[in-house]
């Protein structure tokens, strides 16, 4: 099986943020960055999923330069070749522009199933995985809890609202949006880690691909959301802030 | 040109879709139109005409009955090129995250997922969309001509804010032409997980853990708060994929709804897939290292603090009766 994952970098998850003098995106320089963490499930998905039925995963990511390293993470967690498409506008790329472009590298290859995210942590746009796959014209599924390839065909487990799940069956080629939690990811190894050296990860830019990076959607303005509620915020030390907690559950709300 | 409105059968969001749709509409100058799709669905279509709504279009069709995204796709792309609206809203549910994107790249436009607030400037609609995990705000558009498609954000309008028409709007039923084979998946019966035996609907207070817990071996701190505060104990989904907790502890979209009298959050950042779940309680405390987690706005009472000293101290003072 050619297995695709769509591996976004994005701001590591306690980031302190500022929004950027140009207002519509954070400052991107004082961040660290990691991999997407729901993408962390996809790419140990696809780590599986060729462990079982052999093939090939090739990690793909649209990205500033930097997000070349999130590429090296999965090589060392075993992925065999990356593909980096690189551009600085894809740090804040609206999800159509991001899509067109990885379908435009994915397209050029034999590929029986792509997988992503569900969700990027910085964006959230929940779009890039159902949009490539109409790009690339291949039936798909999301928030996916399970995988079961077969002869020629899929049968997934989707997760619906409050509890809820259901089956799913789809010829391949397919693309599947990956929950978080399905699996429990693996840990690079200090051999993946070397291994990843040797590696192939080839480069291309929007213009070899021919995408276009005109967006279709964009932020007018960027900034911290105001609060609506009065929060009654408790000072002082673990025990006085319990103590002033305790009485007011008590005497205020009259919840205990 | 209008508003239009595609309301998913059944859920309680299109009611607050529904309602977004209307003051979208009137800020725009413009009228609503609801749209029900389906199998067999003049008595949802007959249900959303009650509503203040020009009309109601109904898109029958028995390729409809169970929800494909192909399926779907095809008919809405139909029902828009004959309708031409200037905006296409839709609750955000995870059956619209499933397909809308795909709907309206299919027609070449961006799709504003999950607003949370709407608003027309210069004659444009401005949606307001959370980033970065609920601790940023951005004001967002479409570029190009319309139509414009969004989705509104589970609780951000409220379902109780639909304006009744005076008489009941008229039914129009849209023809739309599909084949089976242009349906490329097979989705089976919905089915739940077996159910464990607790029922957090019916807890009259609830600590709830997340990520912040660590491990569990640190759960003790919370179980026994909890049982100072004669509690249940509750997750987040990150504390229930690592097999923490069971998963009948979820609290959240994907996991139960709860509205006990004390909601008390241990290192949970209130992402609205958890926020959704549990903001119906009547007092709400978070405890979080974090002053900027999003869990503050919604709390009524808040400490910016380590939960391994707070939550310790809370059990102690709760000891002293
Ligand atoms: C389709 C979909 C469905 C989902 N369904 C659900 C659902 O049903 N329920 C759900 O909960 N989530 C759901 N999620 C996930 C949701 O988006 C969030 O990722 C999740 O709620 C985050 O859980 P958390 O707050 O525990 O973890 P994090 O977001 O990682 O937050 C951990 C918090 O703990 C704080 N913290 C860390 N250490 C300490 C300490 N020592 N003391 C005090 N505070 C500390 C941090 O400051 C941080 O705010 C869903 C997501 C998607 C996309
Ligand atoms: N720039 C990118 N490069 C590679 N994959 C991406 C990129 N952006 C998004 N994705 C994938 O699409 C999923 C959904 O992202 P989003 O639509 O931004 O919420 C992510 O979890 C990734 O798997």
């Amino acid at each position: 099986m050619n297995i695709f994952v769509c591996l976004k970098q994005t701001a590591a998850r306690d980031s302190a943020l500022r929004v950027a003098a140009s207002g519509d995106w954070v400052d991107d320089a004082d961040l660290s960055h990691e991999m997407n963490e729901p993408d962390a499930f996809a790419l140990e998905e696809a780590l599986r999923l060729k462990e079982e039925h052999g093939g090939e995963v090739v990690a793909v990511s649209a990205g500033p330069a930097r997000a070349a390293s999130t590429i090296r993470e999965a090589l060392a967690k075993g992925a065999d070749r990356g593909i980096l498409i690189e551009d600085d506008a894809f740090a804040d790329s609206d999800p159509l522009v991001t899509a067109r472009a990885l379908a435009a590298a994915i397209a050029k290859e034999p590929h029986d199933l792509v997988l992503t995210g569900l969700q990027s942590d910085d964006a959230g746009f929940g779009q890039v995985g159902v949009i490539l796959a109409e790009l690339l014209g291949v039936p798909h599924a999301t928030i996916i809890m399970q995988i079961v390839a077969s002869d020629g065909g899929l049968k997934v487990k989707r997760e619906l609202e409050a509890g809820w799940f259901q089956h799913v069956e789809m010829p391949l080629p397919a693309l599947l949006a990956i929950q978080s939690g399905i699996n429990k990811v693996r840990y690079a190894t200090l051999m993946g880690i070397k291994k990843a050296k040797s590696k192939p990860m080839a480069r291309l830019t929007p213009a070899e691909l021919g995408v276009s990076l005109e967006p279709a959607q964009r932020i007018l303005k960027l900034y911290a959301p105001q609060k609506s509620k009065q929060t009654v915020m408790l000072e002082g030390s673990p025990q006085e802030q319990a103590k002033q907690l305790v009485e007011k559950l008590r005497f205020e709300a009259r919840v205990l | 040109m209008s508003v239009l409105l595609i309301a998913e059968r059944g859920h309680k969001m299109s009611w607050e879709a529904l309602a977004a749709a209307q003051q979208l509409a009137s800020a725009l100058g413009s009228e609503v139109k609801a749209v029900a799709i389906g199998a067999g669905v003049a008595e949802y279509a007959d249900e959303l005409a009650g509503a203040k709504v020009a009309e109601v279009l109904a898109v029958d069709h028995e390729l409809l009955a169970a929800y494909t995204p192909d399926g779907f796709t095809l008919a809405l792309a139909q029902l828009i090129e004959q309708e031409k609206p200037a905006v296409v809203l839709f609750p955000h549910t995870y059956q619209v995250r499933d397909y809308a994107p795909k709907l309206a790249t299919k027609m070449g436009k961006a799709f504003l997922s999950d607003a949370t607030a709407m608003r027309v400037e210069d004659g444009r609609p401005v949606f307001v969309r959370q980033l970065f995990q609920g601790k940023m705000n951005a004001d967002v558009v479409a570029e190009g001509d319309g139509p414009v498609f969004a989705s509104v954000q589970a609780s951000a309008y409220r379902a109780d804010a639909v304006e009744k028409g005076e008489a009941k709007a008229p039914v129009r039923a849209v023809a739309v032409t599909l084949d089976a084979s242009e349906i490329r998946t097979k989705p089976l019966e919905p089915f739940q997980e077996t159910k464990g035996g607790v029922d957090l609907t019916a807890a009259e207070r609830i600590v709830s853990v997340g990520r912040g817990i660590q491990g569990p071996e640190n759960l003790p701190v919370a179980e026994k708060l909890a049982a100072a505060l004669g509690a249940e104990i509750a997750g987040s989904r990150p504390v229930i994929d690592n097999g923490w907790l069971p998963l009948e502890r979820q609290v959240g979209s994907s996991g139960q709804v709860v509205t006990p009298k004390l909601y008390l959050a241990l290192g949970i950042s209130g992402a609205i897939q958890h926020v959704v779940g549990m903001k119906g309680a009547q007092t709400i405390v978070a405890i979080n290292k974090d002053d900027s987690a999003p869990i503050f706005e919604i709390a009524d009472y808040g400490i910016v603090g380590d939960l391994f000293e707070v939550a310790p101290a809370l059990t102690e003072e709760l000891g002293k009766g």
